[in-house]
């Protein structure tokens, strides 16, 4: 009876955990799938699904290119034309870039034949690059000089990085010179904060989120003892106004506060951002951190008091000290808040690119740009997923506590 | 209350108040003020709305601008939107978040679950708008689908579907992206709530022979309606201001517009217009504001 039972109650479970189990499972594969793509090569990407790399063996990068163009002449193994032996590095190292191949792909051989007689290459110069660009990948394969195989990379991190759009890969065009797109790229170190990069929008990000998020855990905080711990006139009412005040939809300010930063001479400067955050975050801080500290049982105050501090001191020395819960839940709220606007910094910070407007103008419409969108869309969740993963019940308090700001 | 002990100058509260009153009174109350009077302005914000007027056209006069917010074809579109928005994707969130909170109370995984559905809150919306570009990307001409839905319909013998171009589906394909991202956020605070469901009130009814969906209906549900429109509230908010999703996505073209994208678009040229659509965004989160207040109010009142 008893095994029967158990048995019964575990089968009883299962359409449950079914359940949950798909859910999690279609819930994780969209982020999936970025996370694989930003580590596959552009030719990858282009033009298989990124699923594919979960079944079976991984193509051998630029073969299928080969096979479609080459091998039908020089053999599977390069070596069929004696004249030409791509298994000889000499003759391969003279073509190093996929346009230096070009160039002699597009040149007649044996007198007047044209080279490649069985199928022609595409005859817009970009994508005849970008076929090729795998190719002389493959030939350095057969000539035996590399040993890279692999259709996985970190080259998209790189270009990410630094913002490079160009045919090939950032490091490769550096090697080789390719002045028409690396017209504002030094190919050193310097690179890494170029102003088109997820490298100076990471730095731009944290300029914007760090002072705006300590700046309205400090006022909130203060306002919040106000409300909590001090007498004043219309304390209530005001205290109804920052309810109603939390859901004003941030819209309502762009026109009018971009006029004024105009006059001011403050367009596009972090002052104006972080005060702009500042503004709109702290009806909520002031209410998440008050419903804490309101609840810090009344005879503290009363004995620090009494040992002669004033409100500054038990503010100092009592207050912040015991809202730390309240204040971790608030500042991480507000971080990740700040981390994820795109609105704002659009409007207010147009010559300092943060990370969500970097990320809008690394789309490419065509959509051939996938491994660096999804390496640079990946960088700029490392900071939010860490403080996630590692504050998870502060941030979800922070997140919860009341309703949420506009 | 204070206690009486604690004495206090009659200016220190204010010294407490005043950096966060004055910040808030730049940044919230005097831009509203600012876009109300722009509303009634033209593209420029230097003449009357009314001066925009066609002859032989219809004029509103001085709100001309609210002429144009209500009765272009395009606004009549994003007020659409908005409303389908709120009517299907809200409901929708919350009746996912809702129903993976109950289940997920039940395994012994429960954390990491949560932990799984709620990660897309933590990231930015133009991120998972890339997420899902990806997603619903489609490939015209022959080559392989490399967006995973158009991968599967191809796989399964399909056609690809333009899933973010096609005006009878685009719509849907944002919402399911803004449940994707919001199923964790209500999930998470109806947890909360179910777990404060008494245990001893549940097993009862359960050992009377209640099954276990009228147990949900009879007991649960009750019991957590409160924080369902608590829920419903915010979320109300959040949509109506949906953006970011939308801008990156498709722009809100191929019938996707919403208020707050046109609102973005119209801020350069046309601050008359911009703004109005402003006040109607405020005026629509209106309702939702008093009754937030009120519910304060009233917990007030309780404690």
């Amino acid at each position: 009876m008893r095994p029967l039972s158990s048995l019964n109650r575990f089968l009883k479970k299962v359409p449950v955990n079914f359940a949950v189990i798909l859910m999690c499972i279609l819930w994780i594969v969209p982020t999936l799938g970025l996370f694989v793509t930003s580590f596959r090569t552009r030719e990858a990407v282009r033009t298989t699904g990124w699923w594919t790399v979960l079944a079976g063996k991984p193509k051998v990068l630029g073969e299928p290119e080969y096979q479609t163009y080459c091998a039908s002449c020089h053999g599977a193994d390069g070596k069929a034309i004696t004249a030409a032996d791509l298994s000889n590095a000499g003759v391969v190292n003279q073509y190093p870039s996929a346009s230096s191949l070009l160039v002699m792909l597009r040149q007649p051989v044996n007198g007047n034949e044209v080279h490649l007689k069985d199928k022609a290459l595409p005859t817009n110069t970009k994508d005849a690059i970008s076929t090729l660009s795998n190719v002389t990948t493959y030939i350095k394969n057969l000539s035996g000089q590399t040993k890279s195989t692999s259709q996985f990379t970190l080259t998209n991190y790189i270009d990410a990085i630094v913002g490079y759009k160009g045919t090939q890969d950032y490091l490769t065009d550096c090697k080789e010179k390719v002045s028409s797109t690396l017209a504002v790229y030094k190919c050193n170190a310097s690179d890494i904060l170029n102003s088109a990069g997820i490298g100076a929008a990471t730095l731009n990000t944290l300029l914007v989120a760090i002072p705006s998020t300590l700046l309205v855990i400090f006022l909130g905080a203060l306002a919040a003892y106000a409300f909590a711990w001090l007498d004043f006139k219309g304390r209530q009412w005001i205290f109804a106004l920052l309810i109603g005040f939390q859901v004003v939809p941030l819209q309502m300010a762009l026109v009018p506060m971009a006029q004024l930063y105009s006059q001011l001479g403050m367009q596009s400067s972090f002052l104006g951002i972080w005060l702009f955050h500042t503004g709109f975050g702290l009806p909520y801080a002031i209410y998440l951190i008050h419903n804490f500290i309101s609840t810090i049982p009344r005879d503290l105050f009363e004995s620090i008091y009494l040992d002669g501090a004033n409100h500054w001191t038990a503010f100092r020395k009592l207050a912040l000290p015991l809202a730390m819960p309240a204040i971790a839940s608030l500042g991480i709220f507000q971080f990740i808040w700040v981390w994820n606007d795109f609105l704002v910094a659009k409007i207010f910070l147009t010559t300092h690119p943060v990370l969500t407007v970097q990320i809008t103008n690394l789309i490419d419409p065509r959509g051939q740009n996938w491994h660096i969108l999804t390496g640079a869309a990946f960088l700029s969740f490392l900071i939010p997923m860490i403080v996630f993963f590692a504050f998870q019940r502060y941030f979800v308090r922070g997140l919860t506590a009341g309703s949420v700001k506009g | 209350m204070v206690p009486k002990i604690m004495k206090q100058g009659r200016l220190a509260p204010w010294l407490y108040l005043l950096p966060a009153f004055i910040m808030m009174s730049v940044f919230i109350i005097y831009p509203t003020f600012g876009t109300l009077r722009l509303s009634f302005m033209d593209n420029t914000g230097t003449n009357s709305a009314a001066a925009t007027c066609l002859t032989e056209q219809p004029c509103w006069g001085v709100f001309e601008n609210y002429r144009y917010a209500l009765t272009n074809t395009d606004m009549l579109h994003a007020l659409r939107n908005n409303a389908l928005w709120l009517l299907l994707m809200v409901p929708g969130t919350i009746a996912g978040g809702l129903f993976f909170a109950v289940l997920a109370d039940q395994v012994p995984y429960e954390k990491l679950a949560k932990s799984i559905i709620f990660m897309p809150v933590a990231i930015s919306f133009i991120g998972a708008g890339i997420i899902w570009r990806f997603v619903y990307d489609f490939q015209s001409g022959g080559g392989a689908q490399i967006g995973i839905l158009n991968g599967i319909l191809v796989a399964l013998g399909g056609k690809p579907v333009t899933w973010l171009s096609d005006p009878a589906i685009s719509n849907f394909s944002l919402m399911l992206v803004g449940v994707w991202l919001w199923v964790g956020f209500c999930m998470t605070m109806l947890s909360a709530a179910i777990k404060g469901v008494s245990t001893e009130i549940l097993e009862a009814a359960r050992v009377d022979g209640a099954n276990e969906w009228n147990v949900f209906w009879k007991i649960m549900f009750p019991t957590i309606l409160p924080s369902i429109v608590v829920v419903t509230t915010t979320l109300s908010i959040i949509i109506l201001k949906v953006f970011d999703v939308v801008y990156v996505m498709t722009g809100g073209n191929y019938g996707t517009e919403v208020i707050a994208n046109r609102m973005f678009n119209l801020i350069v040229t046309n601050s008359g217009r911009s703004t109005a659509l402003a006040v109607i965004l405020i005026l629509l989160t209106i309702p939702i504001m008093v009754f937030n207040i009120k519910r304060f109010k009233s917990e007030e009142a309780a404690r």
